[in-house]
């Protein structure tokens, strides 16, 4: 920007220095711009998220107000009667998100080792495309896949399995329950399982890719097995970055909406059987805000949005509180 | 013929100012009913044909619809649910009716077929209350002399999102049974005790077709174009109707609109031998003194061309036409009511 032309033939030792002073001059402000522009940019996120969590508030204060903490312990969602509230939503929120990590981190785990210690060369790639693949398709595809193909599927073989296995069983037997419906909790838990393993595998694999070789060969050369060496050395290593994969994948799972709508039924209610419909947070948002005419019906809605945000706020806070205490026992 | 940047430019630009024109010259916008969507659209392209005039409707559901209209960003908002003579005068606003159609309890039993069984209004009250809960049950056996019902579990689907067809539906089982009125009741969005929600009448009919031992409510149009399995309904004269548009028609026969206080009518539980039990009309709200008198008038223009020349789309898409009388007295309405002057 700034053009610097220095004729020392004319201009004496003084004017060369005031015109140096110009250039640093304009040098800093330029500096200062580009300092005030990004800090906006930086502050523009602070605007954004308290204005979300103001406007979450200012439209949730009507319910709120009127049911109080009731709002969260009670599971009666009635729009005829006026009375809300969220706990069958939180539950269900919870139960899904929890059990599709129960679900996907193994098999995450299982595919970042398998690509990034056993694996042949020429399949590795091949593995690597099909996972990111399946992290790129949009989550309405998997609803639809879903409910067309999945939970017929499931209805008829699945959990008339599931539920004849688990029959003779204590607790088993009240957690799968029948009758088969297809649709529920535990299939819905199962599509977002689908839905977060790309997302936790290709975190977790680029970390395991980070381990330096000298550190895998000397546990070998002291005569480690492959799981022993992944157990003792890689994990260890990588701690960190597995524990930011898995909370990616749970982010995703708790707010994830279309693909949960269409296979978790949409039932407002608690019940003890994982096969029975129940419902989440962003699925009832999406469902019955359209139609939400009631001012307290709304801000009912608002409300769960902002439990959603305080959860997962929550999950992230936990997530750094983790990743704190893992780098100190490090530094240690 | 190859165009110079330029004058493909000057194409491009004339084009834009054209459409711009089109749309600035009289577009009608409304929103609401998801219900009243296919017909609207339908009615919309062939009367843009006619008179040049676009719709813009934003099928966001009733709830939406009136919320729209009370808020003055529409020229119309269209909603399953009447609103009372009460809302109305509070919202400077008039309602009247369009089309009628009905809900239908689609089923998915192995080796039943449409009209293959049939229901009474208390036994699917019971069905959604829970207290039925296998198509083996006696009372559903009692209805049904000579027809096997399989041991299977009962499923009941049922809007998840706030649906006029909902309404209907409710208003119907809370009339015929008071245990449904006490626990269930009536409305655009009720709490279902039992069963499994789905998104929009195409949710329903996709959930009932993939879940064995279902039972679901949806439009008439859904069932005859997926060809679903249904349960006749004994009606108010206590006879097993199935479901058709003479028989969403002689529902409507029987109520004199010229006595409805803005009609506001429900058309549930009418008496008549070959009656629909289940059926319902669907509603435009508009203000009596609008802000924008024009597009106003051009929105009663496009409903007198759909009430007049909308019959065979209306046909096509499986919903009945409203009778001339009553298209009639709508006019008169709309003249003594509907300021655009």
């Amino acid at each position: 920007m700034a053009v610097i032309t220095i004729n020392s033939s004319d201009a004496g030792p003084k004017a060369l220095a005031s015109t140096r002073a110009a250039v640093v001059r304009s040098f800093r402000r330029g500096d200062r711009a580009f300092r005030l522009v990004t800090f906006t940019a930086a502050l523009s996120v602070l605007i954004i998220l308290c204005g979300v969590m103001l406007s979450l508030l200012f439209g949730a204060w009507p319910a709120l107000r009127t049911f109080g903490f009731g709002f969260f312990i009670h599971a009666t969602w009635n729009p005829v009667k006026d009375v809300f509230g969220a706990l069958a939503a939180i539950y269900g929120t919870l139960v899904t998100s929890v059990l599709a990590m129960l679900l996907a981190v193994p098999v995450s785990f299982g595919i970042a080792v398998f690509l990034t210690e056993l694996c042949p060369w020429w399949l590795r790639r091949p593995i690597g495309i099909a996972v990111e693949l399946l992290a790129g398709i949009p989550s309405i595809i998997y609803g639809i896949w879903g409910l067309f193909v999945f939970l017929p599927f499931v209805q008829s073989y699945i959990q008339p399995f599931l539920i004849n296995l688990f029959a003779p069983v204590p607790v088993l037997n009240v957690l799968f329950a029948g009758p088969p419906y297809g649709i529920g909790t535990f299939s819905a838990a199962f599509i977002l399982a689908i839905m977060v393993v790309p997302f936790i595998t290709a975190v977790t694999r680029d970390v395991f890719e980070t381990v330096p070789a000298v550190l895998k060969e000397a546990a070998y050369g002291i005569g480690a097995t492959r799981l022993e060496v992944v157990r003792r050395v890689v994990v260890p290593y990588t701690r960190t970055g597995l524990v930011g994969g898995v909370m990616l994948g749970l982010g995703r799972a708790l707010g994830e909406t279309m693909a949960v709508t269409f296979v978790i039924g949409n039932a407002h209610a608690i019940s003890s059987s994982l096969l029975a419909p129940g419902t989440t947070i962003s699925a009832v948002i999406a469902n019955e805000f359209n139609e939400a005419t009631d001012p307290m019906y709304i801000s009912s809605l608002i409300a769960l949005g902002l439990i959603l945000f305080f959860i997962t706020f929550v999950v992230l806070a936990i997530s750094r509180l983790l990743l704190m205490r893992i780098e100190k026992a490090e530094a240690k | 013929m190859t165009l110079t940047k330029f004058s493909r430019l000057a194409v491009v630009a004339a084009l834009g100012v054209a459409a711009f024109q089109v749309a600035k010259a009289d577009q009608i916008t409304g929103a609401g009913s998801t219900f009243g969507t296919p017909i609207y659209s339908a009615w919309a392209a062939a009367y843009q044909k006619v008179s040049g005039n676009a719709l813009n409707y934003q099928s966001i559901g009733s709830g939406g619809g009136i919320a729209q209209i009370k808020a003055n960003t529409v020229t119309f908002g269209a909603s399953d649910m009447p609103l009372t003579p009460k809302e109305l005068a509070a919202a400077d606003l008039v309602q009247f009716p369009t089309v009628i159609g009905g809900a239908i309890p689609s089923v998915n039993i192995p080796g039943i077929g449409p009209g293959g069984m049939t229901l009474d209004g208390a036994t699917i009250a019971k069905i959604y209350i829970g207290e039925i809960k296998n198509w083996n049950d006696p009372a559903i056996a009692k209805l049904n002399p000579g027809v096997k019902l399989p041991n299977l579990a009962i499923i009941p689907v049922h809007r998840a999102d706030g649906s006029g067809t909902t309404f209907i539906w409710t208003d119907y089982l809370s009339k015929v049974s008071p245990e449904f009125k006490t626990k269930i009741g009536e409305g655009t969005s009720v709490n279902f005790p039992v069963g499994i929600g789905a998104k929009g009448n195409e949710g329903v009919a996709a959930n009932v077709l993939n879940t064995k031992g279902a039972i679901g409510y949806v439009e008439y149009a859904y069932v005859t174009q997926n060809k679903m399995a249904y349960a006749k309904v004994i009606n108010a004269a206590g006879k097993a109707a199935s479901p058709s548009a003479a028989a969403f028609q002689a529902a409507a026969a029987n109520v004199d609109w010229s006595k409805s206080d803005h009609y506001y009518v429900i058309l549930t539980n009418e008496p008549g031998a070959t009656t629909w039990p289940i059926t319902g009309a669907t509603f435009i709200l508009m203000h009596g003194t609008p802000k924008d008198k024009k597009a106003s008038e051009q929105a009663l223009k496009y409903f007198d061309w759909g009430y007049h020349h909308g019959g065979d789309i209306a046909k096509k898409l499986f919903y009945v036409m409203l009778p001339p009388v009553t298209v009639k007295q709508i006019e008169a309405t709309w003249a003594a009511d509907i300021h655009t002057k």
